[in-house]
C-alpha cells in the first residue's frame, strides 16, 4: 500500500500528526477529540448545514510582502485566526493548521445552534423511537443548555406520514439535516425526499408520484440523527437500551454485508448494518433486515422425527448413524453453512466415501448489497473442498444416481430436495436424512428429521463474494429441542473416524480447520473488518456475481 | 474470660415484692386514663403521611385521558424487575389518536415491588405514582401480578394543570400569537 501523506496539526494546544486530506472532523475523532455533528456523514457528501461541528482554525501567519512565516516574539509560530468559527466537516486539514475545540466560544455556539435546533423541536422523547440513541438529545446533555427560554408557540408540522409503507415521517422532530436527501441522491441514485417550504417552516417531504421505493431506504433511518424517520416494523416494538446488541453477518447474498442484530429475551427484534468501510460502509438492504422473519414460529422444525413421529434428539442421532452406515452416501450441503461445519462436513465426507451435493441459489444482482449469489458462503465451500465447480440450480445428477440404485442414503442439509429435481419416488427409493431450521415439503416425507440451528442461533464464519472472511456471532438461543449443528456433525464424524473430538465447541474446529486448510492460516481470529484471502487458485471458476459497491467483480 | 458481676444483695422490703408490683399496677392504671395509641387495624385505618410510598398506580388525566404513554422508564429504572410494559400504537380512531403511543399492557408483580418509588421519579409523564395502598395480598402469585385495568382502577385520576399533550391543529391556530 502507498504511504499516505501527512501533515501536522495542533488541536487545542497538543501536536499531532495525522492523515493528510480528511476534514478537521475525522481528523479530531481519529486522536480522540469529539466534535459533535448532526448532518456530517462519512458516506456522503459534506452538506454543512447543521453547524453543531464549528470550532475554530488558524493557519500560521505569512507577511503579506513576502510570505514569510511570522514568529512571536519567544519564536514560536504567530497563528492568524479565522475571526469566525468554522465548521470542521467542511474544512480539510493542513499543514500548521491549529485547531480549538474547548474555548467558551465553540461551547456557547454548540449551545447556542442545539438552542435554534430545539426552537420547534416537540421534545416528545417518551414516544420517539430513536429516544436513546438520539444525537440531539446525547449532545443536548452533553452541550445543551438547562432549559429553554422559548416562550413562543412551536411550529406544526405533519406527523405521522407513512412513506412507502417502511417509514414513518415527523416533520416535526426534523432538524432539516438533509441526510436522508443526500443518500437517496448519492446511494440510491434517485431523489426521494426533498425540502419544501422555507426558513422555520421547512419541512422535509417526498416527491408526489412517481417511483419512490427503493430496496435500501431503510437506511434513511439508520441515517436520521433525530427520529424524524423511523422504521415502520420497529415503530414501538422496544426501546433501544433494552436491547442486546450482537454482530452479524447478512445472510440475504454472497455480498455478506455486517449487520448488528438487536435482540431481547431471545428475540431479534431489528437488524441495522455495522459499519465496515471494506464491504457494506454504513448501509444495507432493506430484505436483508427482515431475514431473521425466515425462522419465525410458524414454520420452524422444532421436534426431531423419525418416518414422521416425534422422537428423541439422541435417538434419532443414533438412527441417522445407523443409515448412514448401510453405505451409499451422497451429502447435500448448503451455502448457508458456517465454514467450521463445512470443514467438519468435508472430513465426513473423505470418510464415509460420501460424494457432496450443492445447489447455487441465484438471484438478480443489484450491483450493490444483494448479490446474484443469494447464498453467503457459497464461497466456503470451495475452500473447504466440498466444491470444485460451481453448482447447479438443481439435483438432477443426484435424482438420476438415485434411479440407478448408485445412491441409497441422503444426508440432506438445509435444502428443500422436492423443489431441486427430487420426486417422492426417489424419497422411497433412498433413505433421506433432512436436517434443517424450517418445516418444508422434503421435511414432511424425509424419513429422519432433524432440527438444526438457524443463522442467528450459531457462531461462525462466512466467505462473502470478496473472499472476505467474516465471522458472525450467535444473537439469540435456540429453542429448546433443537441440535447444534456442528455437534451433531461432530458426532457422525466420530462414528467414522477414531479421532474423538473431546471439545465440540466452534472456536476447537475453527483451530483445527485453520490448521489444516493453508489458504485459512491467517483466519483464527478474524476481527471486526474481515480478512481477505487468497483466491488465485479458484480463479478459474465463474461466479454468478457482478461489479457492486466495495466489489470489483470477476477479472 | 468471663467477667463476675457482683450481685446486689436484696434487702427485706424488696423481696416481698410487693413495691414493684404496686409501682407496675400504678403505670397500667395511669394508662388506662391516657388517650389509646393503637388502632383496630383490619376495621380501623390510620392517616399516612403525605409522600408515603405504598403501591404503584396508573393515573389519568383530568379529561380521564391514560397518562401513561409506555416510555418503559419505569421497567428500566425498576431495581427488583416488577415492572413489564408492552407498547403499542394508540388506534388510528381514537380521540387521541395524535399521541401515537400508549401501552397495550403494563403488568406489576407485586410480589417483586419494593416501593422504592422509582418508578414514579422517572416517569416523564407523572403517570405512574405511588399511593396509600399497602395491603397487598393473594392466596397465589399470580393474584399478586397487576395489569393495566387493575392499576388503572387503583390509580384514579391525577388533577394535574400541565396539558403536555393538549393538541394544537395547525399552524393557522397560531396566526397572530408570533
Amino acid at each position: 500500500m502507498e504511504e499516505k501523506q501527512r501533515v501536522n496539526i495542533n488541536v487545542n494546544g497538543g501536536e499531532y500528526s495525522v492523515e493528510a486530506g480528511q476534514n478537521v472532523l475525522e481528523a479530531c475523532r481519529g486522536i480522540g477529540v469529539e466534535i459533535p455533528y448532526f448532518c456530517y456523514h462519512p458516506s456522503l457528501k459534506v452538506a454543512g448545514s447543521c453547524r453543531m461541528c464549528l470550532v475554530s482554525i488558524g493557519m500560521p501567519a505569512r507577511d503579506r510582502a513576502t510570505g514569510a512565516l511570522l514568529k512571536n516574539e519567544d519564536g514560536t509560530a504567530q497563528i492568524a485566526w479565522a475571526p469566525k468559527l468554522s465548521i470542521a466537516c467542511g474544512t480539510k486539514v493542513a499543514e500548521g493548521m491549529h485547531i480549538v475545540t474547548d474555548s467558551d466560544a465553540v461551547k456557547s455556539c454548540r449551545q447556542s445552534v442545539l438552542e435554534f435546533l430545539l426552537l420547534n423541536h416537540p421534545l416528545d422523547c417518551p414516544i420517539c423511537d430513536k429516544a436513546g440513541e438520539c444525537k440531539l438529545q446525547e449532545y443536548t446533555h452533553a452541550y445543551g443548555r438547562e432549559n429553554s427560554r422559548y416562550v413562543e408557540r412551536k411550529n406544526v408540522k405533519p406527523k405521522h406520514v407513512d412513506v412507502m409503507g417502511k417509514i414513518m415521517l415527523d416533520s416535526e422532530r426534523c432538524i432539516e439535516c438533509s441526510r436522508c436527501i443526500r443518500f437517496c441522491e448519492e446511494f440510491i441514485g434517485r431523489s426521494i425526499f426533498g425540502f419544501v417550504k422555507r426558513g422555520s417552516r421547512t419541512e422535509i417531504a417526498v416527491y408526489p408520484g412517481g417511483d419512490n421505493d427503493s430496496n435500501y431506504l431503510l437506511n434513511v433511518v439508520d441515517g436520521c440523527p433525530v427520529g424524524a424517520l423511523t422504521e415502520k416494523a420497529f415503530r414501538f416494538k422496544m426501546r433501544p437500551w433494552f436491547l442486546k446488541v450482537t454482530d452479524g453477518i447478512c445472510a440475504e447474498s454472497s455480498a455478506g454485508v455486517n449487520t448488528r442484530v438487536w435482540s431481547r429475551n431471545g428475540e431479534i427484534y431489528r437488524v441495522t448494518p455495522r459499519r465496515n468501510d471494506e464491504v457494506n460502509g454504513m448501509f444495507m438492504s432493506d430484505s436483508g433486515r427482515y431475514v431473521h422473519l425466515r425462522f419465525n414460529d410458524a414454520n420452524r422444525l422444532r421436534q426431531p422425527r423419525i418416518d414422521s413421529t416425534s422422537c428423541d434428539l439422541g435417538y434419532a442421532v443414533s438412527r441417522c448413524m445407523e443409515i448412514l452406515k448401510l453405505g451409499k452416501v451422497a451429502i447435500v450441503a448448503n451455502g448457508w453453512q458456517t465454514l467450521e461445519e463445512m470443514f467438519v462436513l468435508g472430513e465426513l465426507s473423505k470418510a464415509c466415501g460420501a460424494e457432496v451435493y450443492m445447489v447455487s441459489h441465484l438471484g438478480e444482482d443489484d450491483g450493490k448489497l444483494v448479490s446474484a449469489d443469494r447464498t453467503p458462503n457459497m464461497r466456503g465451500a470451495f475452500v473447504t473442498g466440498l466444491l470444485k465447480d460451481y453448482p447447479p440450480a438443481d439435483l438432477s445428477l443426484l435424482a438420476q444416481k438415485i434411479d440407478s440404485g448408485e445412491i441409497a442414503t441422503v444426508l440432506c442439509l438445509r435444502e428443500n430436495l422436492m423443489g431441486l429435481g427430487l420426486t417422492p419416488g426417489h424419497f422411497k427409493a433412498a433413505h433421506i436424512i433432512y436436517c434443517g431450521s424450517l418445516e418444508n415439503p422434503t421435511s414432511a416425507s424425509a424419513k429422519i428429521c432433524i432440527p438444526l440451528r438457524s443463522e442467528f442461533e450459531k457462531e461462525g464464519m462466512w466467505i462473502n463474494r470478496q473472499w472476505r472472511v467474516q465471522k458472525f456471532s450467535k444473537a439469540v438461543d435456540a429453542p429448546d429441542g433443537i441440535a447444534d449443528d456442528s455437534r451433531f456433525l461432530l458426532s457422525l464424524l466420530g462414528e467414522y473416524t477414531s479421532s474423538s473430538w473431546s471439545d465440540t465447541s466452534v472456536r476447537s474446529i475453527r483451530e483445527a480447520m485453520v490448521s489444516r486448510i493453508t489458504m485459512l492460516s491467517g483466519c483464527a481470529d478474524v476481527g471486526p473488518n474481515g480478512v481477505l484471502i487468497d483466491s488465485s487458485s479458484f480463479a478459474g471458476i465463474e461466479f454468478p456475481e457482478g461489479k457492486a459497491y466495495h466489489f470489483k467483480g470477476q477479472e | 474470660m468471663a467477667i463476675v458481676v457482683e450481685r446486689k444483695r436484696l434487702s427485706w422490703l424488696e423481696r416481698t415484692y410487693l413495691p414493684q408490683i404496686v409501682s407496675g399496677l400504678y403505670i397500667t392504671l395511669k394508662n388506662f386514663f391516657k388517650p389509646k395509641v393503637t388502632l383496630e387495624y383490619p376495621d380501623q385505618y390510620t392517616s399516612l403521611p403525605a409522600g408515603y410510598r405504598g403501591a404503584p398506580t396508573l393515573v389519568k388525566d383530568s379529561q380521564g385521558r391514560e397518562k401513561c404513554v409506555s416510555c418503559q422508564l419505569c421497567e428500566f429504572v425498576c431495581p427488583s424487575k416488577a415492572i413489564k410494559v408492552v407498547p403499542g400504537e394508540i388506534s388510528a380512531d381514537s380521540e387521541y389518536a395524535y399521541i401515537e403511543k400508549a401501552p397495550s399492557s403494563f403488568t406489576i408483580d407485586m410480589a417483586r415491588c419494593i416501593f422504592c418509588g422509582m418508578c414514579e421519579e422517572a416517569c416523564p409523564e407523572r403517570a405512574i405514582v405511588l399511593q396509600t395502598e399497602f395491603s397487598l395480598n393473594g392466596l397465589s402469585r399470580s393474584e399478586l401480578l397487576r395489569d393495566k385495568r387493575s392499576l388503572y382502577a387503583a390509580g384514579g385520576i391525577l388533577p394535574d394543570k400541565i396539558m403536555k399533550w393538549k393538541k394544537v391543529k395547525d399552524n393557522s391556530e397560531l396566526e397572530g400569537s408570533h
